[in-house]
């Protein structure tokens, strides 16, 4: 789970009921998670994507998520891989080794099996990539309309890393950290939107829906003072920063020009008034690092295929406000607040 | 929805057309604008093309803000 | 990006700052009236480049902000209707009206559609002959031509269940509202794309009738700076004219046939904007002879302008004035807040208070 620790209540009329604003990641799904959920199961902020769980002296991570993406197939993977990459990844930022799966389906009634046979396919071979097993699940069919094509459900387990424990609740975290983003961001919502064809345009742009276990894998052995990662999903880039502040109570500078965006999202998002920094991704981590490590953090992961535009984009500074400063392409700066409202409906 | 932002133009068919935004394609009405063709740069509104962008203004305007920026050194 | 990445680097930003702080050798009040350009600047931090002796406010231009409750109402109203799909640009669909919003109806089971084109909307029509598409035309003179374009379009192949609630505005008249309205304003920052279709012509009222600066203004964080360095340079020089920054798009007699077009299909009357008022032929209607495409004759709606004022505790009508500013209203980031809006300002990523709240809070 993730959400931030801020208190503030909201007591808009709309609350009687969920909206598609609950289910967006910003704001309003932390305030649901924090205050329907957490309180009645017992779970203790801070919340992280995995939970930890000591099984008798050995760490265990453990998560879960439901994949509910509509289109199921787009420019770079279908619902499938997400389903797979998106539960390795919350594993693999919690700092352990992903290495048990299960698939839960629940298949709307009159689904092509033709279409069950490619997702299935495609996430056979997303866990061969991510080197982990897919060992156990459920299937259900519901009535026609009753669900909307495929929803599906993973959960994983693995081991912590030794020593590592503390990368998901960044309690190692520190005023001079760096903080690197392993690429461009942006590049699943609009390959997303583009197989919608909703909104009339056409791009080339494709998810980058990937597993980055082995990645991080890489980063782990190599590097001793990685402080924190979190993979960027809905809510994107500024989501993440903001729960950074608020976990560590400190202050985040971040640069524009630094946060790598590629030319086709940036021509949309102008377009389309939407802000990069709040588009949902599914294959990009942030890490904050020790700032005497962060040029080797840099170097692992530009030498992956999946980071070869890792930038540092900003740093964890020592004020002590929870805030997260946006350094402008034009010199000047602003207050990067998190996202009130949705932009996407579904998009993972 | 204010968002005007300059477009190129790629391919013409009839009235409309298939412009670009850094990469991303978007359908034009050409309906507001005579006497345009592809590698044109229009500005693109609402789904469609208002008005041309003259490039000669545009090198002079950029000519004029690097003056003042060599200047100021 | 071509035409939009040029206008964004840093030195020359710096550049143009440091030579509108040599010049500012006095008080100046500038005011803009374009959702544009209001975004634009607080996006670009622009108040934070500029001396403390130059102050911007942000006028009228954001026209889902100016729209009257009673269009909100209607278009809510005609969402009721079974064989009715509303198509709407998006931020409409947010915004408060006295009971509900298209937002609200659309959770409800209303066919309410966002859609980015008027010409998108005249395509569902002719996909689905058998409901009336509502296409809710609103916008300034940007807007305006395309919306003529789709009736034109509609008229010719004959495609009778699409039609227009339109609420298409124009800004010299709101402008010369709020000049007469007695603002301190020394010069203006012009819409640079409404300017596109009308041309500087339309605005050499305010130098030449009102003895105040005007430039005319691109988007980009440079033509933003730059025109503010004009309007110094005028008023230090005391020599008010109209005058274009945007010359990459903007010339003294705009785009004639976009003008065409908008003559064709629609003609002025007086309309309703919120917070200002009923302001003289400042509104499109539809002339008569495309009237089978006006919503408000098919469905023959009362077109009777509702109350365009505002209760006491929303200020979005002082603020759409430049009287106040967004936190000086008491409802701002407390029980007003993009996620629940109480008023239009707020609910348009255009309105003043919108981009108040999402640039500048805390900041």
């Amino acid at each position: 789970m993730k959400a931030p620790a801020t208190l503030f209540i909201n007591t808009n009329v709309m609350d009687k009921h969920i909206t598609l604003n609950h289910g967006s990641g910003g704001r309003l799904t932390g305030e649901l998670i924090r205050n329907i959920f957490a309180s009645r199961f017992g779970i203790k902020e801070p919340f992280t994507d995995s939970a930890i769980l000591d099984n008798q002296g050995q760490e265990l991570a453990f998560t879960t998520d439901s994949y509910v993406i509509d289109p199921i197939f787009f420019p770079g993977g279908d619902i499938g891989k997400l389903a797979v990459c998106g539960t390795v990844n919350d594993l693999a930022v919690a700092g352990a080794i992903p290495r048990f799966l299960s698939a839960s389906f629940i298949i709307e009634e009159g689904f092509r099996l033709k279409d069950l046979i490619t997702i299935t396919d495609s996430m056979a071979r997303e866990a061969l990539e991510a080197e982990v097993r897919i060992v156990t699940g459920d299937t259900k069919v519901v009535e026609k309309g009753k669900c909307d094509k495929i929803f599906i459900t993973t959960t994983g387990t693995g081991v912590i890393r030794d020593g590592y424990k503390h990368v998901g609740t960044a309690e190692k975290v520190r005023a001079g950290d760096m903080l690197i983003i392993s690429g461009p961001v942006g590049n699943h919502s609009v390959a997303v939107m583009s197989a919608r064809n909703q909104l009339g345009f056409i791009s080339q742009v494709v998810s980058d829906c990937a597993s980055l276990n082995c990645m991080i894998g890489r980063m782990l052995d190599t590097c001793r003072e990685i402080h924190f990662m979190r993979d960027i999903t809905r809510g994107g880039l500024a989501t993440v920063l903001n729960e950074l502040a608020v976990m560590t109570g400190l202050g985040i500078t971040v640069t524009e020009n630094k946060i790598p965006v590629d030319e086709p999202v940036k021509g949309l998002c102008e377009m389309m008034g939407f802000d990069p920094l709040y588009l949902a991704n599914e294959g990009k981590v942030l890490i904050a690092v020790d700032k005497n490590e962060s040029e080797k953090a840099l170097g692992v992961l530009r030498s992956d295929s999946l980071g070869t535009k890792a930038e540092i984009i900003g740093e964890i500074t020592g004020d002590r406000n929870k805030t997260v400063v946006l350094k402008t392409i034009t010199g000047g700066s602003r207050i990067l607040d998190m996202h009130s409202g949705t932009q996407l409906p579904r998009i993972c | 929805m204010c968002l005007s932002l300059p477009a190129k133009i790629i391919e013409i068919n009839g009235d409309m057309a298939d412009v670009s935004v850094g990469g991303t394609v978007f359908k034009a009405g050409l309906q507001l604008l005579d006497d345009v063709k592809p590698g044109d740069y229009v500005l693109l509104h609402a789904g469609f093309a208002i008005q041309k962008i003259n490039e000669t203004e545009a090198m002079e305007m950029l000519r004029l803000l690097e003056e003042m920026e060599n200047s100021m050194d | 990006m071509k035409y939009i990445d040029e206008y964004r680097t840093e030195r020359l930003i710096r550049t143009l700052a440091r030579k509108i702080k040599e010049e500012a050798s006095q008080e100046y009040v500038f005011m803009e009236v374009c959702g544009g350009h209001t975004a634009a600047i607080h996006r670009f931090g622009i108040p934070s480049l500029l001396p403390g002796n130059i102050n911007l406010l942000s006028g009228p231009g954001c026209p889902v902000c100016v729209t009257p409750l009673g269009f909100i109402d209607r278009a809510v109203a005609l969402a009721m209707h079974e064989d009715v799909i509303i198509t709407t640009f998006g931020d409409l669909i947010r915004v408060p009206g006295s009971v509900s919003s298209l937002e609200k109806e659309k959770v409800r089971g209303a066919d309410v559609r966002i859609v980015f084109s008027a010409l998108d909307a005249l395509t569902l029509a002719a996909n689905n002959k058998d409901k009336k598409i509502v296409f809710l035309g609103i916008g300034f003179e940007t807007t305006a031509p395309g919306t003529a374009a789709a009736l034109i379009k509609a008229k010719e192949s004959g495609t009778d269940n699409f039609m227009v609630m339109c609420a298409h505005k124009i800004m010299p008249p709101a402008m010369e509202a709020i000049i007469s309205d007695g603002t301190l304003i020394n010069g203006f920052i012009c819409p640079g794309h409404v300017a596109t279709i009308t041309g500087s012509n339309a605005f050499r009222f305010i130098s030449e009738k009102y003895n105040l600066a005007c430039v005319i203004s691109g988007f980009e964080p440079a033509d933003i700076m730059l025109a503010v360095y004009m309007l110094v340079q005028q008023i230090n020089n005391r020599q008010f004219k109209t005058e274009i920054q945007y010359s990459r798009a903007v010339t003294d007699e705009g785009n004639l046939k976009a003008q065409r077009l908008m003559n064709e299909v629609f003609e002025l009357s007086d309309a309703g904007w919120r917070g200002l008022g009923t302001i003289k032929s400042s509104g499109l209607k539809i002339r008569e002879k495309y009237v089978m495409f006006d919503a408000e004759n098919v469905f023959q709606i009362n077109t009777e302008e509702t109350d365009t004022s505002e209760d006491g505790t929303c200020l979005c009508g002082e603020v759409l004035r430049g009287r106040k500013k967004p936190p000086e209203c008491r409802l701002f980031a407390k029980a007003c807040t993009p996620e629940n809006p109480l008023g239009a300002c707020m609910v348009s990523g255009e309105g003043a208070c919108n981009a108040f709240y999402k640039y500048k809070r805390n900041g």
